[in-house]
């Protein structure tokens, strides 16, 4: 067994030897490296602080991502490209442009920030993204910033490209070079003696779904681990030992999306980022939706498999993907098993997987003919906040009347559920508002959601009716304005 | 945009930040990034589970024998004071007998990594007897529990002009805290010395009171302890008081190991364990005219204080001084009430009670308005302060220096405020679901420290016989810009380049006694501080020119790093050496206090502002009222910052204290559970503002004619915390937007913070009491 972990920092490749497994990217910079730009401000991936940017090759070229590393395991980075602030300066010791140009708009006050701001808008930098506003609105939803506002940071963003370009660092081919060097054709697998409780640790990263499916297999008590951002806080927040772990990051097209005539396939390891434009291109408000899915920096990490796996009743992905009928396909060594996604949460906690078994797939319907697909998230901050109702709507509407309805609400009771007897009150009738309050009313049969600090039970039951309201009129009134943000945009001419 | 510190550019200059380029090569180095001692240990704080519990039984001694751990202290372990608190001796470090807020530090655990002291700490035997907590203001006013006795301000006889009114009103808003949301969370780093003595790197921005407390925990002098802080990750408030616990378990953990110690919460801990801004209730009653000029009013204010006094007798003194805004009151009584509870002790947080307080009277504005079926600026307008007598605040200052009337006046003209009301009707007329509201509200904020011994400071200044030039005072540097303003001035006064100006960190061992850097305070105070310091070394190197040149003191000049003597013109740094051979101190101490200042406490009467700051917003946002989404739109604001010292750095300070504003009224909710628990205590639950909710447009104009009357340094004026109390007009258009859904015809009963949740039940509220459908 190899114990080894190998990434690219400053144009060096590091080896890492003998780490527990679970230690986070942040503290193993912090501590061990005392590399102290990064900074921790949250621990969860909320503030943006600790954010970095790794490189990795895909599909021949090198790919940058923004990622949180106070929830990213050290051994993720293995075979990869890591930059943190410190490796902006170029060899003259210059700013990079978007160092300078936060300077020059004095973006930043205390500047504990302003690293993790940094490198959100390097990632971008290096993408070559768009600077127009709601880009950059976006770019920066992951990174808090308590003292300037955020107006002089975007102004700043918005010149980075004027700058003359930076020197220095290494070149396309060079990284490509060495990060080839690094890869690893089996499975990588670390055993680590826990120096205080002598408990073994295990961490396996494997490369073929044949490898995983037999790890899973094989260690059935194993935690699966896909993007982190949900298991990476049981570490961080409830302060959870995790035994054996088996990454799927690297398992080669977990991340497959395969387009047939009608239907999508979707491998559970592809990421949100890898998703949004795509299902976007189908379902609008599913790539609406998933845009407001964390941050950026979530999105690069988090998956749509660990979404449904972890099987929260306010996880986003389910109300869509289960209005739009999706299908989730799920494999235990050379086995698989279909069902329709809204079978697989049985009560809050519990889902229908059973031990060695992992999510492989979903397969989702495309929109046909006469579909009104809507959803829509209520939180109390509109950017980068967990719901407090998500509801999605699939309507088939012929010749004025419901001929279909799959609705399907998050945050209204223990697990992702539909809405059986609204669904009951539309099929076959009017597609009317008189129909439609009826069809809200029912909505009190199918729910009986809670308060809790997100918001009241009252709260969640009236815009919940409300949001089928509002589907109602987005289809069928075009005059008055609708979406606030439409006007945001407007105003700002 | 070129903002380089170079030659000739000195006060009124628009010079980034000093430590910008650290900033963003993460290059700045914060406590928890000072390079660790190998033999340090991490300590980690057990806190209660209970708001209210008295303790039977702690038994330790599982703690202390898990590997790894070097420590375990508690309250018997104090040799000296158990208390960290500011003034009133009721802030433990330690439990002791009984627990007062879930989140209340019990004991601290040291030992070789956190996770080994915080898994430690979970083999505590902690037995309780739990007792009943009062949590909400209204369980402590069932249970008369205050952490003072209520307060009355009065003007006038306000029952019998409330009585002669031509109209009355009645109301009652409820304002939610806020947690400071540092992106640095409480740090200390505890290094031994020799005798015993401390050096504590800590992140507070009164590194005299942690030096102060550190030394009563550890039964020191205190010269025994020394305070250093080179810059916080944000302070807001939250780093006044509150440091002095992290840094007393530090130095306690350090008296018992000898070894190095450094206390950092993680960001739960911090919002459980620390205070916040004090939420409010405000009740009133005002009478007014048919022009809907104020008459007589009554207001009542209720705060929960939490289980401590801390500073929320100045806290909630500062409300009662700010609920004139920038209006005559007439006939007024004010009283206040200071609840004590089982929850986490309130503290200072940038407005210190003046947001509260203001926002109680901008309501006030919105009813009568509201009442009278006017615009409510117009409502503001005729109640502006004015000319004698209606220059006369319920504490009896005058107010000499208003300019809210021209800035008004000037930023309605500017914002186009009347043709946006007329354009903003005729959009929600059109609009069934989706509303626009509008609102300009003013902002006037007392400045000093209302304890005034609290108004003094002092700075120490070299300058080494090559000129170049150290620079020391008692502010603390949280982001706010202090350190480049100071060291602007100085240049200035040497007439010298920036660069020759060195920043300091601020230690307690170079200036002793300083105050908190806060209340807005720290240019005018420690930047007069700094600047008698250069005067007096200024006039020593000219005093000596004269001397060794023979030239009359008035032909002394500088300038442009030069010195003209007569008709000869030499470096600053040539004559420093000169002045250096012929034995010349160059080392002064600077002391300023703030003249004129007096306030009696007993009758709440006095001059307890040396001088105010003013500014003017106009917010206009939008509402759906299906779900009570919202968005701001447009923000312009107009604020006088006096002679600017720096336009850059207070541009920074409006447009974020606006922002941070804005999150306070919007988005941040502090939600306890009825045990006391706080449950939002994470970003993940607890909302700041992101980066798209700033407003979409945002015009921000620094008063161009505006200057200070009082000889404060250079003519500027505060700006720390008065812009935040802008964002009030954000709150008052959401009130508007509501409003519009019944005509304007009732006042919606809207509370703070205005969460969707909040404003879609304010809509349907509306709706139902006018009778109007969803349409
Ligand atoms: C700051 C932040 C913001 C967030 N915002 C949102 C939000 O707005 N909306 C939202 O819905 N969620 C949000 N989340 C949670 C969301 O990111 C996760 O639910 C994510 O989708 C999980 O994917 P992952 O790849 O990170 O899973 P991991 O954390 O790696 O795993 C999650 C769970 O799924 C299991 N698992 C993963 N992959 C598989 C598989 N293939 N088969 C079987 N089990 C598997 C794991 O064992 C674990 O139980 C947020 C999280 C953070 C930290
Ligand atoms: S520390 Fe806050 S996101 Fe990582
Ligand atoms: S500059 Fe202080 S948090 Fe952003």
């Amino acid at each position: 067994m190899s114990d080894v972990i190998r990434f690219i920092l400053d144009g060096q490749i590091q080896a890492v030897h003998n780490v527990d497994p679970e230690l986070t990217l942040l503290n193993f910079l912090r501590t061990h490296w005392r590399r102290t730009g990064t900074k921790e401000g949250c621990a969860e991936g909320d503030c943006g602080a600790c954010t970095i940017v790794i490189g990795e090759m895909r599909r021949g070229a090198v790919h940058y991502r923004a990622i949180n590393a106070c929830i990213l395991f050290l051994p993720m980075l293995d075979g990869k490209e890591l930059m943190t602030v410190e490796s902006l300066r170029g060899r003259d010791g210059w700013l990079h442009p978007v160092q300078q140009a936060l300077v020059d708009h004095h973006a930043s006050q205390c500047g504990f920030c302003t690293p993790g701001i940094v490198m959100s808008l390097y990632a971008h930098y290096l993408n070559r993204g768009p600077v127009d506003v709601a880009t950059l609105n976006d770019v920066l939803a992951g990174n808090l910033c308590r003292c300037t506002g955020y107006r002089p940071i975007v102004a700043a963003a918005q010149v980075m490209y004027d700058y003359p370009s930076p020197s220095g660092g290494l070149g396309d081919t060079e990284t490509q070079t060495l990060l080839a060097s690094i890869q690893r054709t089996s499975m990588l697998a670390l055993v680590h003696e826990c120096t205080r409780s002598g408990v073994m640790k295990k961490f396996f990263a494997p490369r073929t779904l044949d490898e995983l499916s037999e790890a899973i297999g094989a260690h059935d008590d194993a935690v699966i681990l896909a993007g982190g951002t949900d298991v990476g806080l049981w570490v961080t927040k409830q302060h959870r030992m995790l035994k054996t772990v088996i990454s799927v990051g690297d398992v080669k097209d977990f991340d497959l999306w395969v387009d047939t005539d009608s239907t999508i396939e979707i491998g559970a390891g592809m990421r949100y980022g890898q998703a949004m434009a795509r299902l976007g291109s189908y379902y609008p408000d599913m790539g609406a939706l998933i845009r407001r899915i964390g941050s950026v920096q979530i999105r690069n990490s988090g998956t749509i498999g660990g979404n449904i796996a972890n099987g929260s009743p306010i996880g986003d992905m389910m109300p869509v993907l289960i209005a739009s009928g999706a299908i989730l396909v799920l494999r235990k060594r050379n086995k698989t098993r279909e069902m329709p996604l809204e079978d697989y949460f049985i009560s809050y906690g519990k889902q229908d997987r059973q031990p060695g078994e992992f999510v492989e797939k979903i397969i989702l319907p495309k929109p046909c003919a006469h579909q009104v697909f809507w959803a829509h998230k209520i939180s109390k901050r509109f950017d980068q906040d967990i719901s407090a109702v998500c509801g999605a709507f699939n309507f088939t509407i012929e010749k004025g009347h419901v001929k279909a309805a799959r609705i399907c609400y998050g945050g209204m009771a223990a697990t992702p559920k539909r809405a059986r007897a609204c669904e009951d009150s539309l099929m076959g009738k009017l597609w009317s508002y008189a129909v439609v309050q009826d069809a809200m009313r029912a909505l009190e049969k199918d729910y009986q959601p809670l308060s809790d600090m997100r918001a009241s039970e009252s709260y969640r039951m009236t815009v919940a009716k409300n949001l089928l309201y509002k589907c109602f009129l987005a289809d069928t009134k075009n005059e008055e304005p609708l979406d606030i943000l439409e006007l945001a945009v407007e105003s700002h001419g | 945009m070129d903002s380089r510190p170079g030659k000739g550019m000195r006060v009124h200059q628009a010079l980034r930040h000093d430590s910008a380029l650290k900033h963003v090569s993460g290059e700045a180095l914060y406590v928890d990034d000072l390079p660790a001692p190998s033999d340090m240990l991490h300590i980690y704080i057990a806190m209660s589970p209970h708001a209210h519990a008295r303790i039977l039984e702690m038994d330790l001694d599982a703690v202390r024998v898990v590997t790894g751990v070097a420590a375990v202290v508690s309250a018997g372990d104090i040799p000296g004071q158990n208390d960290v608190s500011p003034v009133a001796g009721d802030d433990p470090l330690f439990a002791e007998g009984e627990v007062y807020y879930a989140g209340q530090s019990l004991f601290a655990v040291a030992a070789e990594s956190l996770e080994i002291a915080r898994a430690a700490a979970l083999e505590a035997k902690v037995q309780y007897e739990i007792l009943t907590p009062l949590i909400t203001i209204d369980q402590a006013r069932q249970a008369g529990s205050y952490i003072e006795d209520s307060q009355t301000m009065a003007c006038g006889d306000a029952a019998a002009a409330l009585k002669n009114a031509p109209r009355r009103l009645k109301g009652r808003m409820i304002i939610g805290g806020q947690d400071h949301f540092y992106l640095e969370g409480q740090v200390a780093l505890a290094l031994p010395q020799e005798d015993g003595d401390m050096v504590i790197h800590s992140s507070t921005q009164h590194p005299s009171e942690v030096q102060h407390c550190v030394a009563r925990v550890l039964g020191l002098a205190s010269h025994s302890v020394t305070v250093e802080v080179r810059r916080m990750g944000g302070g807001f408030g939250g780093k006044e008081t509150q440091p002095a616990l992290m840094a007393a378990a530090a130095a306690l953990v350090v008296r018992k190991t000898g070894r190095p110690a450094k206390l950092c919460l993680d960001r739960d801990d911090d919002m459980k364990l620390t205070g916040k801004r004090h939420d409010f209730e405000i009740n009133y009653h005002v009478g007014f005219d048919e022009t809907g000029r104020i008459e007589g009013i009554d207001l009542a204010l209720a705060s929960r204080c939490g289980y401590s006094e801390d500073l929320s007798s100045a806290i909630n003194d500062r409300a009662m001084f700010h609920v004139d805004n920038a209006y005559f009151l007439g006939q007024a009584t004010i009283t206040s009430h200071r609840y004590k509870t089982h929850t986490v002790s309130n503290t200072a947080f940038r407005g210190f009670g003046g947001p509260q307080g203001m926002m109680g009277i901008e309501r006030v504005m919105d009813e009568i308005a509201m009442a009278l079926g006017k615009d409510p600026l117009d409502i503001r307008k005729v109640n502006l302060y004015g000319k004698a007598p209606r220059n006369i605040t319920p504490y009896h200052q005058h107010v000499e220096d208003n300019v809210a009337p021209e800035l008004i006046t000037q930023l309605e003209a500017h914002a186009r405020y009347r043709e946006r009301r007329a354009e903003i009707k005729d959009f929600n007329r059109a609009s069934p679901f989706l509303k626009k509201g509008l609102a300009l509200t003013p902002v006037k904020f007392g400045i000093s420290f209302t304890k005034t011994h609290l108004n003094q400071a002092g700075a120490l200044i070299h300058i080494y016989a090559d000129g170049s030039v150290h620079l020391n005072h008692g502010g603390t540097e949280m982001g706010q810009g202090l350190l480049i303003k100071v060291a602007q001035i100085i240049a200035e006064e040497f007439a010298i380049d920036l660069g020759c100006v060195k920043i300091t960190a601020t230690t307690t061992g170079k200036v002793p006694n300083t105050s908190a850097t806060a209340a807005s305070a720290g240019t005018d105070l420690n930047g007069m501080a700094a600047l008698n310091a250069a005067q007096e070394i200024k006039g020593r190197l000219i005093a000596f020119a004269a001397k060794h040149y023979h030239c009359a003191r008035e032909h002394i000049s500088f300038s442009d790093n030069h010195v003209t003597i007569g008709n000869r013109v030499i470096a600053f740094a040539d004559l420093v050496n000169q002045a250096y051979l012929a034995r010349v101190s160059l080392s002064s101490t600077g002391f300023y206090k703030t003249p004129e200042i007096h306030y009696d406490r007993a009758t709440h009467r006095g001059r307890p502002f040396y001088y105010f700051s003013y500014g003017a917003a106009v917010s206009e946002v939008v509402i759906d009222t299906l779900t009570g989404e919202n968005k701001v739109l447009r923000v312009d604001i107009l604020h006088d910052v006096g002679r600017s010292l720096n336009p850059a750095i207070d541009r920074g300070q409006i447009e974020g204290g606006f922002v941070q504003g804005m999150g306070w009224l919007t988005t941040e909710e502090l939600y306890f559970d009825d045990g006391g628990h706080l449950l939002t205590h994470a970003p993940s639950t607890y909302k700041i503002p992101a980066c798209s909710d700033r407003p979409v447009e945002f015009n921000i104009e620094i008063w161009e004619k505006g200057s200070n009357l009082k000889e404060t340094i250079h003519r500027s004026k505060a700006v720390g915390e008065p812009p935040l109390m802008l964002a009030i007009s954000v709150f008052s258009a959401l009130g508007d937007a509501v409003a519009s859904v019944a005509g304007h015809k009732f006042m919606p009963r809207l509370d703070a913070p205005a969460t969707p949740e909040r404003i879609l039940t304010a809509v349907e509220e509306t709706r139902r009491r006018a009778g109007v459908g969803k349409s």
